[in-house]
């Protein structure tokens, strides 16, 4: 089973943290919010991507695992992004 | 077509052939068919509350193959299926909220046949396991509201239904219709999308699963069960069965609401509504989420896999004509600025990000030449909101917009160069329409 990082984009107020600490996997747009690459995490990336998780200021971000987070990524597929 | 006898309340009624299925018996004067019309016609439901009869609804409505029809084309059976595998007490929520400022066809089908809808949605609700139906109508269509609120006494006289019946009229906004706005403010808050998951067939009204379904997909379902998977399939095609309402709006003689066979070529609904009432320089298909196709379109098929093709979508099936003395870039920087303005207002991407792509699109419109953005920031823009939202509510509008700088690259063109070929006023509405909906013919 494979984690997922998703931004609840309601919560999230554009700090920007996450990006910093895991450019990696995340990057920003024009207005400072940020793109989560929907690609599963591998275990090296694992502490990166908590520590960004953890960084967030308003919680807007999560590691999802699981048949959600499975959904959630197939859905975001289907619709090209 | 020609009037069918009328069979006794409580006898099957022969079904129809042809079309008009949903809008049978609809009245040009835009009263409501009442209820000993619509059993005289109709026949009553055939449902039986026994074991097993809750699946065999669903299997039918999965042999039947219908899509929702409120813009997403979602399979019915699936969604039904998927609130009754909760096994526990559901609810059901019609949804006629049509917030889409160029579709009238949930708003015609809920003043003139009222009674299928609640019928669908009786049947749903069968199928589910629900007790109680919220009906949802946009608080500015007061046709049919009071159709709605009529039907829903005359049943309570005659005891017809196992399930009760709440109509609530929503705030009027683009938004409010979709599924997750919708319960969110039922369930006391605001009329704004909620974060996915839960759905609301997980967790809707009153924390319950709630099967959302729009009031015209319900009155299909009210068909179906009557007249079965086989009859349904009788016309569209093998992926995409049955008949579909579409709103046709703007260059065509007899603007208004149409019944049509899914497949049906566009230049052949053309021909339905009188032909064009001026040259077109392009159709908007499937509203403000949906997308540009040009012109010369006559022979593509009213169809989703055909729509895809082309980077459109049938969508909430509203079409528009553009006259070629209108602008597609003028017209698409209005809409888009109305798009922006509809915006919830929850996320980033879509706040920020439609409103950039508004202004971008205006300047491109109205600006001083040395002021259009030269630098395809409009097309990462585009990219950079799409998928972005808790809703997508920034992709329809993203999807809109790209294939407006598709079809209208030449009118792009020329508004670089500082001109415009666009003379008429101003022709798309961009505001959430509360003009009684019109029912164009019944065919």
């Amino acid at each position: 089973m494979s984690t997922r990082l998703r931004v609840n984009p309601i919560s999230c107020e554009a700090h920007g943290l996450c990006a910093e600490l895991f450019p990696e996997r995340i990057s920003l747009d024009d207005w400072g919010y940020p793109i989560i690459d929907p690609r599963p995490i591998p275990a090296e990336l694992q502490a990166h991507a908590r520590r960004a998780v953890d960084a967030c200021p308003t919680l807007a971000l999560a590691l999802g695992r699981g048949e959600a987070a499975e959904a959630y990524a197939a859905a975001r597929r289907a619709r090209g992004t | 077509m020609s009037a069918r006898a009328a069979t006794l309340p409580g006898l099957p009624a022969p079904a129809p052939e042809g079309l008009p299925r949903l809008l049978a018996g609809a009245r040009g004067d835009g009263t409501a068919v009442s209820l000993s019309e619509h059993l005289a016609r109709h026949g009553e439901l055939p449902l039986r509350p026994r074991r097993g009869a809750a699946d065999e609804l669903i299997e039918l409505v999965e042999a039947a193959g219908l899509q929702g029809r409120g813009g997403a084309a979602f399979p019915t059976g699936r969604k039904l299926r998927a609130v009754a595998k909760t096994g526990r007490r559901a609810f059901v929520l019609a949804n006629g909220a049509e917030g889409e400022p160029v579709s009238g066809k949930d708003q015609v089908l809920l003043s003139h046949v009222p009674h299928l809808v609640l019928d669908g949605a009786a049947v749903a609700a069968a199928a589910v396991g629900a007790r109680e139906v919220t009906v949802v109508v946009g608080a500015g269509a007061a046709h049919a509201l009071a159709a709605v609120r009529a039907a829903i006494a005359e049943r309570q006289r005659r005891r017809l239904d196992r399930v009760s019946f709440q109509l609530v009229s929503a705030p009027d906004g683009f938004v409010t219709g979709e599924e997750t706005a919708l319960v969110n403010w039922l369930n006391g808050g605001p009329a704004k999308p909620t974060f996915t998951p839960p759905r609301p067939f997980q967790r809707g009204l009153r924390g319950a699963p709630t099967l959302v379904q729009n009031v015209e997909t319900l009155a299909q379902l009210a068909l179906i069960a009557r007249f079965g998977a086989d009859w349904f399939r009788s016309l569209g095609t093998p992926e995409e069965p049955g008949s579909a309402l579409v709103t046709l709006g703007g260059a065509v003689r007899q603007p208004g609401v149409y019944e049509i066979p899914l497949g049906l070529p566009l230049g052949e609904l053309l021909a339905w509504a009188g032909g064009p009432s001026a040259p077109i320089a392009a159709f908007l298909i499937g509203g403000y989420f949906g997308a540009w196709v040009a012109a010369k379109a006559h022979s593509l098929a009213l169809l989703e896999s055909d729509l895809r093709t082309l980077g459109a979508s049938l969508g909430a099936r509203a079409i528009f004509a553009l006259p070629e003395s209108a602008c597609g870039i003028v017209e698409t920087a209005r809409v888009m600025r109305y798009l922006a303005g509809e915006s919830a207002g929850q996320c980033g991407p879509c706040v920020r990000g439609l409103d950039a792509i508004a202004t971008a699109l205006e300047q491109l419109a109205w600006g001083k030449a040395d002021k259009r953005s030269p630098d395809g920031r409009l097309e990462r823009w585009l990219e950079q909101v799409n998928g972005r939202g808790a809703c997508r509510h920034p992709d329809g509008a993203a999807r809109l917009v790209a294939s407006a700088l598709r079809i209208f690259a030449d009118e792009r063109e020329r508004h670089a160069r500082g001109s415009c070929s666009g003379a008429a006023r101003p022709l798309l509405p961009v505001k959430t329409p509360r003009a009684a909906g019109q029912l164009a013919a019944s065919r």
